[in-house]
């Protein structure tokens, strides 16, 4: 059933004008003092919330070795064809047999979907909370297994931005 | 007129140069970190103290950016529009009383360019020569967007002028003068002698006329970036751009200035004899002028961020159906009244 909805009939005061102008002026006038929201970024860093998914990682076992097998189920479920990865047959006697000589991701292409994180068997590969990544070339925003190591260091005990001095 | 009278001049049209492009400066200043406020963010704070090089900074960039000049365009014209804005929204301020006089060496040296005796004329005959430049900027810079700003811009002013004329009318019945300065003075004395407390009415007009003039919002049809990309100035790049930001700028001052002066009270500072007090009244009635007319120029930047834009036909719809009729009827009664009185 339709219903029918009765247009607003504006009264005497809102004929004016006058009063509602005012009311419109002191309502900014209000907001001019009102707590900032502004984050004033190189000086200050916004600390990206749980599950935030930004800059890859591989993770690591507690004795050092990499987590991830080399199955490359992450490049299959990646939709954007990033993921760029070279099995070998590990090194070590006992364990997983296959391990990645090369992971390469190209950050250029990731839309950090999240979606190799879903794909890995090992949890091996995870999406951190590092945001801030720009390069001037293409080829700084490939990166390979060490970078991606690196990043398990920097981000495996805490938060990447609430580490003092995280230079 | 004397040599000494001369470089008194000069120097007075200097100081006034100076300070009005300093007052530019300062509002692109306050244009942006008061918009930051309004919407809860801080605005530019980088560029020295608490970001107050910022407008210099701007001004270097715009220095520095490609000067292009389109194919298409009508040149003379297309580099006369600039100049034609800018020039008039300076030369306004001529007229201006900032305060009362000064008494240097025995001379008095009135706080004022030039004192001319049809000083609201002048201001009106120069705010109408301003739209001249936005006209031929539009239609110069052969592009639909331009074009449309400038007719919009002659519109609106053809409408609007009017009305703000005839505020005017019902101020210089009471006063009897065109003088800026005979204005000023018929509204010292007590608080309540300023016009606007004696025309309410004609201030209202006057305000809302005012902001059309200068193109602002809420009456910024000319610019409305949202339907005309940028306006008028579409197809301006670099200095020539900067230039018809500093004529809006100076315009808005110029019409701050003049709205202190006709409604209240110019330089004066209620219950205080500026006279009496020598040159430190001079002084200290520049203060209150500078202060009431930043009063004004927060105002504009206030209004700006609070008030939507209006459509074409409501502008016209208020210009002609309701600040006219208006403005005729304040006249008519101020003018009763006065006859009654006399
Ligand atoms: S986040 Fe998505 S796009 Fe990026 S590498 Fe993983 S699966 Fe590919
Ligand atoms: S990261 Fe995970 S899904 Fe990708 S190859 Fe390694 S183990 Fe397989």
């Amino acid at each position: 059933m339709a219903t029918v909805v009765k247009s607003y009939e504006p009264t005497f005061r809102d004929k004016l004008y006058i009063p509602a102008l005012f009311q419109g002026l002191m309502l900014t006038f209000k907001h001019m003092f009102k707590k900032k929201v502004t984050i004033q970024y190189p000086d200050e860093k916004h600390v990206p919330p749980e599950g935030y998914r930004g800059l890859h990682r591989l993770n690591k076992y507690p004795d050092g070795r990499i987590r991830c097998v080399a199955c490359e189920m992450c490049a299959a479920a990646c939709p954007a064809h990033c993921i760029h990865i070279v099995p070998e047959p590990s090194p070590w006697e006992e364990g997983k047999e296959r391990y990645p000589v090369r992971f390469d991701i190209d950050l250029l292409r990731c839309i950090f979907c999240g979606f190799c994180e879903m794909a890995c068997p090992e949890k091996a590969i995870e999406l951190t909370e590092i945001y801030d990544f720009a390069d001037y070339s293409r080829e700084g925003l490939w990166i390979d297994k060490a970078g991606l190591l690196e990043i398990y260091e920097l981000t495996k005990t805490q938060n990447y931005y609430t580490v003092p001095n995280d230079e | 007129m004397d040599l000494i009278g001369f470089i008194i001049i000069c120097i007075k049209v200097v100081v006034v140069f100076a300070a009005t492009m300093l007052a530019v400066m300062g509002m692109i200043y306050a244009e942006r970190r008061i918009s930051a406020f309004i919407q809860h963010r801080l605005g530019p704070n980088r560029v020295g103290p608490k970001g107050l090089f910022q407008p210099l900074a701007d001004g270097l960039k715009f220095l520095m950016k490609e000067d292009i000049i389109p194919a298409a365009v009508n040149k003379p014209l297309y580099l006369l529009a600039p100049a034609m804005l800018l020039i008039p929204a300076l030369m306004t301020f001529a007229v201006i009383p900032f305060g009362s006089s000064l008494t240097l060496f025995g001379r008095q040296i009135s706080l004022q360019v030039a004192d001319i005796n049809i000083g609201v004329l002048y201001i009106l005959a120069l705010t109408s020569v301003g739209v001249y430049g936005i006209v031929l900027a539009g239609w110069s810079s052969n592009s639909k967007y331009p074009l449309l700003g400038g007719l919009r811009s002659s519109a609106q002013l053809i409408s609007y002028e009017l009305a703000m004329g005839l505020a005017i009318v019902a101020i210089v019945l009471m006063t009897g003068s065109l003088r800026l300065n005979d204005i000023v003075t018929s509204q010292q004395g007590h608080l309540f002698s300023w016009y606007v407390f004696k025309q309410p009415v004609a201030f209202l007009i006057f305000l809302i006329a005012v902001y059309a003039e200068t193109n602002r919002l809420p009456f910024d049809l000319a610019e409305a970036e949202q339907e005309l990309v940028g306006g008028y100035h579409t197809e301006y790049s670099s200095m020539k751009f900067a230039m018809f930001f500093m004529a809006e700028y100076a315009n808005m001052i110029t019409a701050a200035a003049l709205t202190v002066t006709l409604f209240f009270g110019g330089w004066d500072i209620p219950f205080v004899d500026e006279a009496a007090m020598g040159n430190w009244g001079a002084l200290l009635s520049g203060i209150a002028f500078i202060l009431k007319t930043a009063f004004f120029l927060f105002l504009y930047i206030w209004v700006r961020w609070t008030f939507p834009r209006f459509r074409y036909d409501q502008l016209m719809n208020l210009g002609w159906k309701v600040m006219l009729p208006l403005a005729l009827l304040n006249i008519f009664i101020t003018g009763g009244i006065l006859t009654i009185i006399s």
